[in-house]
């Protein structure tokens, strides 16, 4: 090992004209990128900037089609993860890549050559968790544990192979802004030690909290190398999308009107065995505001978007009731009949087919559209839908009528946003409008919802993205553990408050809602 | 070393006809060389198998005989397998048409009942068919039990009641004891199209199918409704179709078809009930559905391709003493390579050698 030292100055990886080409698609064009020992750098960019594409290639993951790597001034060939983690690479990803059933010193025994016993593992969890504050009970099973408590067995896998970069893939996604900070705080403590860290994140803040190098990917291209610290967020963000990214108008709120949605005492068991119950969720939204719901992934949103849609049924038809009608035990079609709209999390699979056209993909909430008659489909009006639809939202598409799939995120998003939009709802219920999608996708998404909601429609927004609540609602709640916090409007929160409620902590203190 | 499969931006008409073509040359080819492994010639058998079939009028008049049945159940299934339902039971729903529609033909055995009993019979069959094939679509919807084991089995509970109605209440007393039943009358015949022709009107209805099932496919809510359900299940959920109601329509339909195919070749064909009323054409049906991709113009071709391979395959296992088995082989063959083409055409495939990794 002691050969391997390298002088001092020589960066500890340096990729030199990287490309990949899956197609016609360049996702990375001559990225060069290098990375001090101990140093926290950001590698920032919209969706769909080639940023995936750049870890994946330095974890092994794929290959590029040109370019070097240096390690330590030594060309490398990464040809596999596992080769990456033998140099001293460690990767926390986006989507954790867990086994529920088992426990934790399993979960990470298995990630793990055969010479780690698990009372090996064991022995040194504790330590590592003591070092870095990075508490984890061995014997949990991982099905029990919260979205942060699974990062950072993510994030101890890697530490236990000592790492000499660790890459982070947009790890405060799924996180409190609590648990978000105590991130930071072992990050920092990492750095101190010597290890580097390449930090992969949309969030601007955080990457000024964090670093004091960020590169900045835009359409496979590096675009600038800058210190976040000496930019302002909204010059990042121009560099980023490429444009100067407009803030988003919000007008005085009209005085809200009639009741579009009033969900009363809604009580739901589980679906699954990971499932989340809903228990005794109360809330109005009336014509003219925008009603968000905040919270950690996992905590019910989904199942509360099934309720809502119609797509699960609760027992009641009082428990939700759309534009005046007890609709709780109506299928996702008289919903939206009753004027009622519907954007769920998932883009591929859920609210498009990704395999069909996009023309096909208006037939998908056809009922409440003019594309079929008696049962026949009226393949021109559809093709025309689909065509004011990528006019009106700045779909950037293919020529033609594209397959769902062959659309960017963001592009995608506005495109199935717009789909419900643009048949002016009188109720438009959207779980995580803006997730995965780059800023100015997200900027214009939530502009038309702000729009809607003045035009006179109720809009109901569950997010994870507090930053975006805050911009656009009117009041919020927050889900935790399938029970909704009281309703308020929007300048009564702070983020603390919204913090503590994602916790649990504010139920168990105050005890206001407790059963 | 490993493969790579990267999805082809650009994969044209042009190219997709041009591997189907690839594809039969290259199944050709294969069987070809399996017949020289076992000491024939390719080339006479080639004759055998293709060219005296196509050029004789009888032999063309059976081809669409034996492609009748074949295209009928396969366009039934077609509705399943896009819905991504697995309907393996054909051949069971086609027996059960043929017995409810010749129970029909046998009670009005001797009465001069009138131009009632046929059109009935028909309707019978369908219904019998569609009885059938709603049993493991009731199971699934109702308990989740996997449609392809109950649909399968319910195959050998069909023919063994065939089985056991021809040699017991249902055998025909003056048949020497053979296990069938009477000669249908004129009236439950199913007539054939040209006076003294070999085909029946069974042939007309697969055409109705054909052209039936190309517009609901293509133009209605239901066809995409069927699409949506197989390419992307929850977002058929989303756009308001239940996936309960998917699974009874298209079994029902299915089911439906394969019965009308069998009542058709009973009452059309054979003329009786007999322990065998079907070469496997229920099975068979299912490499035709897939041979021509699920698009009812491609079944109907296909359809015709595989009754060939079944006539020249009588005859060669005549004038060559090749195997039987033979030409199932050479269907599977067939499958496999439109299906590889299928892939090749819509996929660029790499082999990936791996450098050295330190």
């Amino acid at each position: 090992m002691k050969a391997d030292v390298p002088p001092s100055g020589t960066p500890l990886v340096e990729l030199k004209g990287i490309s990949k080409r899956y197609g016609d698609l360049l996702a990375n064009n001559g990225i060069d990128l290098s990375i001090e020992p101990g140093e926290i750098q950001a590698l920032l960019g919209e969706n769909g900037a080639g940023k995936s594409t750049l870890v994946k290639i330095l974890y092994g993951v794929i290959e590029p089609s040109a370019g070097v790597i240096r390690w330590q001034g030594r060309p490398v060939t990464i040809g596999s993860p596992v080769e990456a983690r033998a140099l001293g690479l460690g990767m926390v990803f986006q989507h954790f890549s867990l086994f529920d059933e088992l426990s934790v010193a399993e979960n990470i025994a298995v990630a793990l050559s055969s010479e780690w016993s698990l009372s090996k593992v064991r022995e040194k969890l504790g330590e590592i968790s003591r070092t870095y504050g990075l508490a984890l009970d061995a014997d949990r099973a991982v099905w029990t544990l919260s979205a942060g408590e699974r990062q950072r067995i993510e994030i101890v896998r890697c530490l236990l192979q000592n790492p000499r970069l660790l890459i982070l893939d947009e790890p405060t996604s799924v996180l409190t802004p609590q648990e978000a900070e105590h991130l930071f705080t072992t990050l920092d403590r990492l750095s101190a030690e010597g290890c580097s860290i390449l930090y992969i994140s949309h969030k601007l803040e955080e990457v000024r909290r964090l670093c004091r190098r960020a590169t900045i990917l835009r359409a496979g291209r590096v675009v600038a190398t800058i210190d976040p610290r000496a930019s302002s967020a909204r010059e990042i963000a121009a560099l980023m999308v490429g444009s100067a990214v407009g803030e988003i108008r919000t007008d005085a709120p009209h005085h809200p009107q009639g009741e579009m949605l009033r969900v009363s005492n809604l009580s739901m068991p589980p679906a699954g065995l990971h499932g989340q119950a809903l228990r005794d969720i109360s809330l109005v939204a009336r014509a003219g505001e925008i009603v968000g719901i905040a919270g950690v992934a996992g905590n019910g949103q989904s199942e509360l978007f099934a309720a809502l849609s119609g797509e699960r049924l609760p027992d009641r038809a009082e428990s939700v009731v759309i534009n005046g009608k007890p609709s709780g035990t109506l299928g996702i079609d008289p919903r939206r009949r009753l004027g009622a709209a519907f954007v769920p999390e998932e883009r591929l699979g859920h609210a498009a087919a990704p395999s069909h056209s996009l023309s096909e993909n208006t037939l998908i909430s056809h009922a409440a559209t003019e594309v079929s008659r008696s049962g026949f489909i009226l393949m021109n009006a559809a093709r025309r839908v689909a065509r004011s639809i990528v006019q009106s939202f700045d779909v950037r598409t293919p020529e033609g009528d594209p397959q769902a799939r062959k659309l960017s995120g963001g592009n995608l998003q506005k495109f199935v946003i717009g789909r419900e939009i643009i048949r002016r709802p009188k109720l438009l219920i959207v779980d995580q409008p803006t997730w995965g999608v780059d800023a100015g996708a997200a900027r214009l998404i939530r502009q038309a919802l702000v729009d809607l909601a003045r035009e006179g429609s109720a809009v109901v927004v569950v997010s994870q993205d507090l930053d975006e609540l805050f911009e656009v609602a009117d009041r919020m709640a927050v889900i935790h553990q399938g029970t909704l916090s009281p309703l308020k409007p929007i300048g009564e929160w702070t983020k603390e408050a919204v913090g503590l409620e994602m916790l649990g902590v504010a139920q168990a203190q105050g005890g206001v809602h407790a059963v | 070393m490993r493969f790579e499969l990267t999805p082809r931006t650009n994969s044209s008409t042009v190219m997709r006809i041009f591997a189907s073509i690839a594809a039969f040359i290259t199944a050709f080819l294969i069987a070809g060389f399996v017949i020289w492994l076992m000491g024939r010639s390719p080339l006479a058998a080639f004759d055998v198998y293709v060219l005296q079939p196509l050029s004789d009028p009888w032999s063309l008049q059976e081809l669409i005989v034996k492609a009748t049945p074949m295209a009928l159940i396969a366009i039934g299934l077609s509705y399943c397998f896009r819905a991504n339902l697995w309907n393996i039971g054909a051949e069971g729903q086609y027996v059960i048409g043929a017995v409810l529609g010749g129970w029909l033909a046998l009670r009005t055995h001797g009465t001069d009942a009138g131009l009632w009993v046929l059109p009935l019979m028909l309707l019978l069959g369908i219904l019998g068919g569609a009885l059938w094939g709603l049993i493991p679509a009731f199971l699934k919807t109702r308990f989740g039990v996997n449609e392809i084991l109950t649909s399968l089995m319910l195959v050998y509970v069909a023919q063994l009641t065939l089985d056991y109605l021809v040699r017991g209440p249902w055998r025909d007393p003056q048949g020497f004891n053979f296990p069938q039943s009477v000669t249908f009358d004129p009236a439950a015949t199913l007539p054939p199209i040209l006076e003294a022709g070999r085909v029946h009107y069974g042939a007309v209805f697969a055409a109705i199918a054909v052209v039936v099932t190309a517009v609901i496919l293509g133009r209605t809510l239901f066809g995409y409704r069927l699409k949506l359900t197989g390419d992307a299940p929850r977002a058929a959920r989303f756009a308001g179709f239940s996936s309960k109601a998917t699974t009874l329509a298209v079994f029902a339909i299915s089911g439906g078809l394969a019965g009308l195919a069998g009542i058709s070749e009973v009452s059309g064909q054979i003329g009786q009930l007999q322990p065998s009323i079907s070469p496997g054409y229920g099975f068979t049906a299912i490499t035709v559905a897939f041979l021509g991709r699920l698009n009812p113009i491609g079944i109907l071709v296909a359809s015709l391709v595989v009754a060939l391979t079944f006539i020249g395959g009588e005859s060669a296992q005549i004038m060559l003493k090749l195997p039987l088995d033979l030409t199932q082989a050479f269907q599977g063959i067939l499958l496999l390579c439109v299906l590889a083409a299928d892939a090749m055409v819509s996929y660029r495939i790499r082999f990936v050698t791996r450098g050295g990794g330190k």
